[in-house]
C-alpha cells in the first residue's frame, strides 16, 4: 500500500514539474515575436533555396529558374512597365488643382521612400500601405481617389518604388499593442485557408515556391512585396499589390475582400516586415 | 409472391416520391437556408465565389420557373456555403499548422 501510495504521488510530482516546466514555453510560442518570426521566415527560405543568392529573393519566380531568368534579364532592357513609370513620374510632378503636389504629402518629397511602407499610425491605429497613403493625399487636396487595383495607382507606385530601388525594405514594429495585433493578424491571413480551393497564401508561396501550378511558376513569399507593382503579360498590364491580393483570392475560389481591407493591410505589413534587409525591385515584371 | 407484390409497389412509391416535382415553396425554403448560411460565411469573411455563383443560378432558374432545378442548386448553395463556415472555423486555429517558426 506504501509503495502504492509513493508511486503515485511520485508520478503526479513529475507530473506537475513537466508542465511547470512546459508552460513556459507554450506562453513564449503565443507571444506575438516579429523579430523571431522574421528570423525564422527568412531562414526558411535560405535553407530551402541555398544556392538562391539572398537578394535574389526579390525576383521572384526568376530566383527559382535559371531559363526564366535569363529570359527575365533580356526582357529588362525594354521592360514592360516603362509606359507606367514614365505616366507615374509625370502624375508625381503634376499639380494638384490646388497647386500641391504628392511631393507635399510624403516625407523627402516621397523620393526613396518606398523601403518604408507599409507603416503603422500608432495615431489611427491602423496600417497605412502607400497606395492607402497617396489616396489619402489625393482625397485631402481635393482630388478624387483612384482604384486601387488600376493604372493610374500602379503608375505612381511604379515610379515611387523606381525611386528606392536597390534600398533594403524597412519597416517598423512600434511598440504599441495596436501595432503588434496587425502583425500577427496579418500572419493569420497569410496561413489560413480559404475558398473553395482550400489554399492559404502560405500553400503556394511556403510551401511550393519554383514548382508550377498550371502554366505559372510560384513565387517565393520572401521578398514578393518588394517587386510591387508589376506588370503581368497575363493582365496584359499593371497591377498594384491590391491587384494581387484580390486576384489571388479569386484564384482560389475565395470572394476577395475589398482593397485596402484591413486583412489586407495587415497581410501587406507582415509580408513587408519578413522582408526586411532584402532590397526592393519594383516595379517588376512577371509573366 | 406477396413479398414480391410489397416491394414493388414500396419501390414504385419511391420512385413517384422522387419524381414528385420541386414547388416554389421547395424552393423558397432551400433558398433561404442558403442564404442564411451564405450570409454567416460572409460575415466570417470567409464566403466562397462558388457559394454566390450558385445561389444566383438557383434564383436564375427560380425566375424561369424551372424549380427543381432551382431547388436543387439552392441546396448545392447551402452546402458549399456550410462548408465555408467549417473552414472558417477550423482555421482559427488550423492555421498554426502552417506556420514558419
Amino acid at each position: 500500500m506504501k509503495t502504492r501510495l509513493s508511486l503515485l504521488l511520485g508520478s503526479v510530482s513529475a507530473a506537475l514539474v513537466a508542465f511547470a516546466l512546459t508552460s513556459p514555453h507554450v506562453v513564449a510560442a503565443d507571444k506575438i515575436d516579429p523579430v523571431t518570426d522574421a528570423k525564422a521566415f527568412q531562414n526558411f527560405f535560405f535553407q530551402k533555396f541555398p544556392n538562391v543568392k539572398h537578394e535574389d529573393f526579390v525576383n521572384g519566380p526568376y530566383s527559382m529558374n535559371e531559363d526564366m531568368k535569363r529570359q527575365w534579364q533580356e526582357k529588362e532592357e525594354f521592360p514592360p512597365y516603362e509606359f507606367a513609370l514614365d505616366a507615374g513620374k509625370e502624375m508625381f510632378s503634376t499639380p494638384f488643382k490646388n497647386g500641391k503636389t504628392y511631393a507635399d504629402c510624403f516625407p523627402n518629397g516621397g523620393i526613396g521612400i518606398r523601403q518604408n511602407y507599409p507603416y503603422f499610425d500608432t495615431k489611427e491605429g491602423k496600417v497605412v500601405t502607400l497606395e492607402l497613403a497617396l489616396n489619402r493625399c489625393r482625397e485631402a487636396n481635393g482630388e478624387a481617389p483612384y482604384s486601387y487595383v488600376k493604372d493610374e495607382m500602379a503608375s505612381l507606385t511604379a515610379y515611387m518604388a523606381f525611386t528606392s530601388r536597390g534600398k533594403p525594405m524597412d519597416i517598423k514594429i512600434p511598440d504599441d499593442p495596436r501595432a503588434l495585433a496587425a502583425f500577427e493578424n496579418g500572419k493569420r491571413y497569410f496561413y489560413t485557408r480559404r475558398g473553395q480551393m482550400n489554399f492559404s497564401c502560405a500553400g503556394c508561396h511556403v510551401q511550393s515556391p519554383g514548382e508550377r501550378i498550371r502554366a505559372e511558376t510560384l513565387a517565393p513569399a520572401l521578398g514578393i512585396v518588394n517587386a510591387m507593382p508589376i506588370y503581368r503579360s497575363e493582365w496584359s498590364g499593371m497591377g498594384t499589390t491590391s491587384r494581387r491580393f484580390v486576384t489571388c483570392n479569386s484564384q482560389t475560389r475565395a470572394v476577395p475582400l475589398e482593397p485596402q481591407a484591413d486583412e489586407y493591410r495587415d497581410v501587406e505589413y507582415f509580408l513587408s516586415y519578413v522582408a526586411n534587409g532584402l532590397p526592393i525591385s519594383g516595379p517588376g515584371a512577371r509573366p | 409472391m406477396k413479398r414480391t407484390l410489397a416491394f414493388a409497389m414500396l419501390l414504385a412509391l419511391g420512385l413517384v416520391a422522387q419524381a414528385r416535382a420541386a414547388t416554389e415553396a421547395d424552393y423558397k425554403a432551400a433558398y433561404a437556408a442558403a442564404e442564411a448560411a451564405a450570409k454567416e460565411a460572409a460575415s466570417l469573411r470567409h464566403q466562397w465565389t462558388t457559394t454566390v455563383s450558385t445561389l444566383a443560378a438557383a434564383k436564375k432558374a427560380a425566375d424561369g420557373g424551372d424549380f427543381d432545378r432551382a431547388t436543387a442548386a439552392a441546396k448545392e448553395a447551402e452546402a458549399l456555403a456550410k462548408a465555408s463556415i467549417f473552414q472558417a472555423t477550423s482555421e482559427k486555429e488550423a492555421w498554426k499548422a502552417m506556420e514558419i517558426r
